[in-house]
């Protein structure tokens, strides 16, 4: 009974996907998912793209608008690192309410257009904003925005994949979205190296990005249902409940899930910590600063498929258990008393490193193990956690740092860290073992 | 329907695309000309002709007239201020100097932007220059050149947050180190050491004629306190509430602040004046909002940047007489950080 369920589900998902009936019993198969050739879906290559386009637009900005504001317009800073916590903590309600939303219409194309199409409006509110609160009403949107969309568009990413391959199409949604993270700020300082006071050329520049990004969604990809198999028929309400379908699964369920990469985003203190820590050592972190942000984002994007590869294969919460190990090997060598190139350029390889195994593994896990009509609610219920927990990390962090001086604290941090991986992995194994047990 | 959607929409979003790209390459061609014919033509100020002189009785300023000359740094003699304006070509966006030593905080503008602090001596060449972590926002000068105060904006730890906080530092303008971060001093207040985590430490101001001494500002959980600091003993002490971006007076008796009169999200700064021997404060008639660091150009008068209406990337400098019945005036337009030279 259980089995038909689920594969009923995958043959939904592969139809919609053009794909083959046989789909369903690869996937059953204990042997793994080597049964069928990878085969890109086109609508991941276009949200991929539309990601980029999206990328390129919000980080070009995002990388000269503390210049803008403080260099440019003069206005004091302070304030705004204030709100941004306000921000975030908004941006979290937003995102549960969309991925609601989201599962409630069946259908997240709208949803996420939404999402995107917020965000390219204040790009417009940009070129007319000069006060502080227009500024934070522009910001502000545009955080609402990216919290509206990020759910339903990782809907749309699960539906569209290859269940055996569902990592892996994960990840190359994240190498293109990382291609444009990484290009955007250089192609915004590149304009202004060109004009040094060339900040409305930026700004109608990220507009044309966002444009043609949330066009490419609203011509390119099809508005794919998600939910209970069996269309529009009543299946919705007789779908599996939560806790429900996980058994079917290789992995273990989304509650367990969602405690392990809460207590691992505890104890992740966010990047912006650890490059104060290499630039409190090393001057060189100092005068390439904004490269390092370059860097984590190119082995990111450079990683983003192999370990998706790797997570299909050998697990999804394993490589997401591992992508922590990464980071903790990151503490540790940015703690030690080491300076200079090669211990940077190492702690830049696993940071990014660390993304690529847990950031796409993460989304694919959520929607592996969420109910299909629950499928953005779970995605948006992981990204919640995770950024709420790190927000957590980020202020404890500070405290620490304080009262410890960096090196100490990022060794505390780490240790935790360790215990952390242990524990989130025993977790993990038990929703593993639970499973075997069916 | 079909993933890749059919010819039509493809043909749709391809002269969407074509569109959007000609409109942005459109506006960033007549902004690039725009810009270039701005850089080639004449200063829209005076400009005297030779470059400045570090002459005793000076104003140091950033020019921010546009035309040839954007950025760099100015000189005006105290007695013509709105005279025509000697430039260099050292490009700065805060300078402050005595008569030997210039300290100019820097952008250095390039696909890796990063900020510089650079020394340079009175005919303007470098004689030192390190990496700050941010953008500049204020620097100062003790009397005998000895001294470097930096404050800079950490601009987000990662391009997605707009979080900023603040950098101050000391650093010995000859070599040696100095302070680093002014956040790893004990603050305290009251008598009890301060250990929140969002300390935030700006605007050095050095005493005159001592070594050891400055006032600065620090905030932790909302409240902003005038702090006395000492190098050697590495502590702050709180002697005063609400005093922002402190500057002694030449004689060394008040200091000179921005006060914030509106909240602490939508700030309103007014100018005003500390006693320090009797904590008295006054607020001066100046009713437009100043963000910057005051500088005194004798021990009556104040001087300070405002931004100019309608012309963002311009900005004026205004004076005041420290009697709060007296108006502010404009001293020298299209200019920016003021750094009198004694």
């Amino acid at each position: 009974m259980l089995r038909q369920e689920g594969s009923a589900i995958y043959l939904s998902i592969s139809d919609r996907n053009g794909g083959k009936k046989d789909l369903a019993s690869a996937d059953l198969s204990p042997a793994g998912p080597r049964g069928k050739p990878f085969r890109l879906s086109p609508v991941i290559l276009c949200l991929g793209l539309v990601s980029m386009l999206t990328d390129v637009s919000s980080e070009s900005v995002s990388a000269i608008l503390p210049l803008y504001i403080t260099g440019f317009l003069g206005l004091s800073t302070i304030a705004f690192g204030i709100l941004d916590g306000i921000n975030q903590g908004a941006s979290a309600i937003v995102r549960i309410a969309a991925s609601h939303a989201s599962d409630r219409l069946g259908r997240p194309k709208g949803v996420a257009l939404a999402g995107y199409g917020l965000s390219m409006l204040a790009r417009i509110g940009l070129l007319f904003a000069s006060g502080f609160w227009a500024l934070t009403g522009v910001v502000t949107a545009d955080r609402i925005g990216k919290g509206i969309r990020t759910a339903p568009r990782d809907a749309l990413i699960a539906v569209s994949a290859q269940p055996e391959y569902l990592a892996r199409h994960f990840g190359v949604h994240r190498m293109l979205d990382n291609i444009g993270a990484a290009s955007g700020p250089l192609l915004a300082f590149f304009i202004l190296m060109l004009v040094p006071n060339g900040y409305g050329i930026v700004f109608v520049v990220s507009l044309a990005f966002a444009a043609v990004g949330v066009a490419a969604l609203a011509l390119l990809v099809p508005n794919l249902k998600t939910g209970a198999p069996g269309g529009s028929k009543p299946a919705g309400k007789t779908g599996p409940a939560w806790g429900f379908r996980w058994r079917l699964l290789r992995e273990p369920g989304i509650g367990r899930l969602l405690v392990a990469a809460g207590i691992l985003g505890l104890l992740t203190v966010g990047d912006g910590f650890i490059y104060l820590v290499l630039q409190d050592r090393d001057s060189f972190a100092v005068q390439w600063f904004p490269l390092l942000y370059v860097g984590t984002n190119v082995v990111f994007l450079v990683l983003a498929v192999p370990l998706g590869r790797l997570a299909d294969r050998w697990g999804k919460a394993r490589v997401f258990v591992a992508g922590h190990v990464a980071l903790l090997a990151c503490y540790l060598l940015a703690a030690a008393p080491l300076g200079g190139l090669g211990p940077t350029v190492a702690c830049l390889v696993l940071l990014g490193a660390f993304y690529a195994a847990t950031d796409g593994v993460l989304a694919a896990l959520a929607s592996q193990l969420t109910p299909p009509d629950k499928l953005a609610t779970g995605l948006g219920a992981a990204q919640t956690v995770v950024a709420l927990s790190r927000m957590a990390a980020s202020a404890g962090f500070g405290v620490l740092w304080f009262a410890l001086g960096p090196s100490t604290a990022m060794t505390v941090v780490g240790s935790c860290l360790a215990a952390a991986v242990a524990a989130s992995w025993f977790i993990l194994r038990g929703g593993l073992r639970q499973r075997t047990a069916v | 329907m079909t993933p890749a959607g059919s010819t039509p929409r493809w043909g749709i979003l391809l002269l969407v695309t074509a569109l959007v790209i000609a409109a942005a390459g459109t506006y960033a061609a007549i902004a690039f000309g725009r810009f270039q014919e701005s850089m080639a033509a004449a200063s829209s100020a005076r400009v005297a002709s030779g470059v400045a002189e570090l002459t005793k009785a000076t104003v140091l300023f950033r020019n921010t007239a546009s035309g040839q000359g954007y950025g760099m740094i100015g000189s005006v003699p105290l007695s013509e201020p709105a005279g025509a304006r000697s430039l260099t070509d050292v490009a700065c966006d805060r300078v402050y100097g005595t008569l030997q030593d210039i300290v100019c905080l820097k952008t250095n503008r390039g696909l890796v932007t990063n900020f510089e602090a650079v020394l340079l001596d009175p005919d303007w060449q470098q004689t030192r220059s390190w990496a700050v972590p941010g953008i500049p926002s204020r620097t100062r000068m003790n009397t005998d050149g000895s001294l470097v105060a930096t404050t800079v904006f950490v601009t987000g730890h990662s391009y997605g947050s707009a979080g900023f906080s603040t950098e101050t530092s000391i650093t010995a303008a000859q070599g040696g180190g100095g302070t680093g971060s002014l956040e790893d001093f004990a603050l305290l207040v009251n008598g009890t050491r301060i250990t929140a985590a969002d300390r935030n430490i700006w605007g050095v101001t050095f005493v005159p004629g001592q070594s050891d001494t400055f006032y600065a500002t620090a905030a932790s959980s909302g409240r902003i306190w005038l702090v006395k600091g000492s190098i050697s003993a590495r502590t702050l002490t709180a002697v005063h509430d609400g005093v922002e971006c402190p500057s002694i007076s030449p004689d060394g008796t008040r200091i000179a602040y921005k006060k914030n009169t509106g909240g602490p999200l939508a700030a309103h700064w007014r100018v005003a004046l500390l006693d320090l021997a009797t904590g008295t404060e006054t607020v001066l008639s100046e009713q437009r909002s100043v963000d910057d660091q005051i500088e005194w150009l004798d021990d009556q008068t104040l001087l300070y940047g405002l931004a100019r209406d309608g012309a963002a990337g311009d900005s004026d400098i205004w004076q005041i007489n420290v009697d709060p019945a007296s108006r502010s005036a404009l001293y020298i337009e299209h200019a920016w950080s003021p750094s009198v030279v004694r």
